[in-house]
């Protein structure tokens, strides 16, 4: 866990005295929508179909169990009693009253929790590895780095009206967990011949209405200079990027523009000027953000208890382990996802009293320690092997043991036109009906590693570009249609993925998905050749000319 | 911002004036003096300038309303007023899928 400093409590709590100010004018007439809307998305607040959106940033995806616990108090308190867990490491609570959110606000402030920066053109939530600080293959934990980016770009005053929005991940493995490749920058750590650590840096990547991969602009910059190269980078985006138009704003249009070698010309100009400014760090800087990190005092422990071997008998632990279950860097620990997606669930959505339950399990079993997940999961990180069955009866019992984690009714989606103001069509209706299609967890297990990412619009909060299989919700004269791409991935070998033919209508997105999936079942050379890898191969025409032969 | 006052105004059908009410968000609807959180309330207009009319009151209350807009209805013979199109039929009835019981 990291320890928040004075610094962070006192600016939060200021927000929070602010803001009840600015709604008390707001309601009384003294401000406009017009000025108050700009007060309130600051703090993170949306007007949605029916209600105040709040959104609550999780930096680095980990949580707290004290935090978890509030977060089910302000849902059930302030919301409907639940809150969606989103594809940033950010919670969404979907049914606040303005009048009420000072207070949710308050609330959330006594444990560090604020919506400060989870909207508007600035520098959103840092996200990270879920498995940060426990992957066994890991150079260093990269939440050390996403907190100092944090500091660094929180309440920044240059960096607070950029052309807009501006999305950071890190990871520091070689699996990428994180989807760096989609984020505005995405960096890498690594550690170079000389056994030195630095940053790949990437640029320019984003989904939405134009959608593109992020480019390496530097493949090694010192440790020491990440600070200056990210400022650097930001500076050129503030100098070049279009202010003109809302749809060209993002750097990956910048950066597409100009050219990837221009771009990082420019970057490369201003890093010349700054380099060993202000912004070098010390590694007594680093290590000080990095002692305020706490490990768990983990027990000394062996691989393979006894207590799992006694469980392998139970056919429904094992199917649930198998997936569920990651290795940790300890031995005799184990990393555990919590499913959100039930069958028939929304995904990513959590009930205060499964929070509740989580906060206890994870005092439990994981030293008061959770993550979140971009696929929408929650991850109980520092799990003894020797409690998993016991865990996993818990789990089980609060419904939050679906043994589908990176499978195909693991799904990510956005909340799309039930909820959303700017979506086209519904996401989650098509993401329950696809969990009961594919509800057994022998098909599922049958069918692979696969991921179905849905959109309910172009701006791709549900990451549909980057799916397995993505499915796009599109308005045709009133009625949702739906595009399906094929191929496409978020990890490491990130590419976009290739649109299989015209849009289906609503009620045949399911077939479709069937189809497609039988299609592969029938393609694929071996059982380990993962979908992904047969669409690879054969390119999306095999799919195409099967599910429209009938259609 | 251009006020949605001064952009052009063209309606296809019957149609409402609605929007979200300040405190709380709450899907409401322009009636003739005020607002309501029934459609069957709302104000019917059928021509341009009504329309702007209608927005025009609703604009004018903002303290009340956030975001007012027109949106198309259809009229039943017995003159009840249903949404006339998805997103709007959600803002009236609510999202499609089961919302968790509060526990
Ligand atoms: S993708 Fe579109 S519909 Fe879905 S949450 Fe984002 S803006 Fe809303």
């Amino acid at each position: 866990m990291y320890a928040h400093d004075e610094l962070d409590r006192v600016l939060v709590n200021e927000r929070v005295t602010e803001f009840r100010d600015q709604v008390r004018r707001r309601l009384s007439g003294e401000l406009t929508e017009d000025e108050f809307k700009s007060l309130r998305l600051m703090n993170g607040i949306y007007l949605q179909l029916h209600a105040y959106m709040l959104r609550i940033a999780i930096p680095y995806g980990t949580l707290s169990s004290a935090q978890m616990r509030k977060l089910a108090y302000v849902a059930r308190r302030f919301d409907r009693g639940y809150g969606h867990f989103t594809t940033r490491q950010n919670i969404q609570f979907h049914w606040h009253k303005l009048a009420d959110l000072p207070d949710s606000l308050a609330a959330l402030a006594e444990v560090g929790l604020h919506g400060i920066q989870t909207s508007g053109n600035c520098v959103r939530n840092i996200t990270t590895d879920q498995l940060a600080g426990v992957a066994p293959d890991e150079i260093e934990d990269p939440r050390i780095w996403a907190e100092l980016f944090r500091q660094y770009t929180t309440l920044h005053p240059e960096f607070s009206f950029l052309p807009r929005k501006f999305k950071i991940a890190v990871i520091a493995t070689p699996q990428d967990r994180a989807a760096i490749k989609i984020h505005d920058i995405g960096v890498a750590l690594h550690r170079n011949a000389a056994g030195e650590t630095g940053f790949e840096v990437m640029v320019g990547g984003g989904l939405g209405r134009s959608p593109f991969i992020a480019k390496v602009i530097n493949p090694f910059v010192p440790r020491r200079d990440i600070l200056s190269y990210i400022e650097a980078v930001l500076r050129v985006y503030n100098q070049y990027g279009r202010r003109d138009n809302l749809f060209k704003a993002r750097i990956k249009i910048l950066v597409h523009e100009l050219g990837v070698a221009k771009f990082t010309e420019e970057v490369e100009a201003e890093f010349r000027q700054i380099r060993g400014g202000a912004l070098a760090l010390d590694d007594e800087v680093v290590a000080d953000i990095a002692a305020r990190f706490s490990y768990p005092a983990y027990e000394k422990l062996a691989d393979a208890p006894p207590e799992l071997a006694r469980a392998a008998n139970d056919e429904r632990f094992s199917a649930w382990r198998r997936n569920s279950v990651a290795r940790h860097k300890v031995p005799g620990y184990a990393v555990v996802t919590l499913s959100l997606k039930p069958t028939g669930g929304t995904p990513g959505d959590a009930t205060a009293a499964q929070m509740e339950t989580i906060a206890g399990l994870a005092d439990r079993y994981s030293f008061g320690e959770i993550r979140v997940a971009h696929e929408q999961n929650l991850v109980l990180p520092h799990v003894a092997q020797r409690d998993l069955p016991v865990l996993w009866r818990a789990l089980d019992a609060a419904g939050l043991a679906t043994p589908n984690v990176g499978l195909i009714s693991d799904i990510i989606s956005c909340p799309g036109l039930d909820y959303c103001s700017l979506s086209n069509a519904r996401s989650i209706p098509i993401a329950q009906e696809l969990t009961r299609r594919f509800a057994d967890p022998q098909l599922a297990t049958l069918i692979g590693r696969l991921h179905i990412n849905i959109s309910g619009c172009i701006n791709a909060c549900g990451h549909h570009h980057i799916g397995h299989i993505g499915i796009l919700g599109v308005d045709k004269n009133g009625e949702e249609f739906y595009q399906i791409t094929l191929g496409g991935r978020a990890d490491e070998g990130a590419v976009l993925g290739h649109l299989l033919g015209p849009a289906v209508p609503f009620d045949q997105v399911a077939d479709v998905i069937e189809d497609i999936v039988e299609t592969y079942l029938d393609l694929r050379q071996a059982p380990d050749e993962l979908f992904v890898q047969t669409v690879e191969r054969l390119g999306v025409t095999p799919f195409k000319e099967r599910v429209y032969a009938t259609r | 911002m251009t006020s949605p006052l001064q952009q052009k105004i063209k309606i296809a059908g019957p149609s409402v004036v609605t929007a979200n009410r300040t405190h709380d968000g709450v899907v409401i609807w322009r009636t003739a003096s005020g607002w309501s959180t029934a459609l069957a309330d709302a104000a019917v207009v059928r021509i341009a300038d009504e329309a702007r009319a209608l927005l025009g009151a609703a604009l004018a209350d903002d303290i009340g309303a956030v975001g007012p807009y027109i949106a198309p209805v259809e009229i039943a013979a017995d003159g009840t007023i249903s949404p006339g199109n998805l997103r709007e039929r959600i803002r009236v009835g609510g999202v499609t899928i089961t919302l968790p019981a509060m526990a």
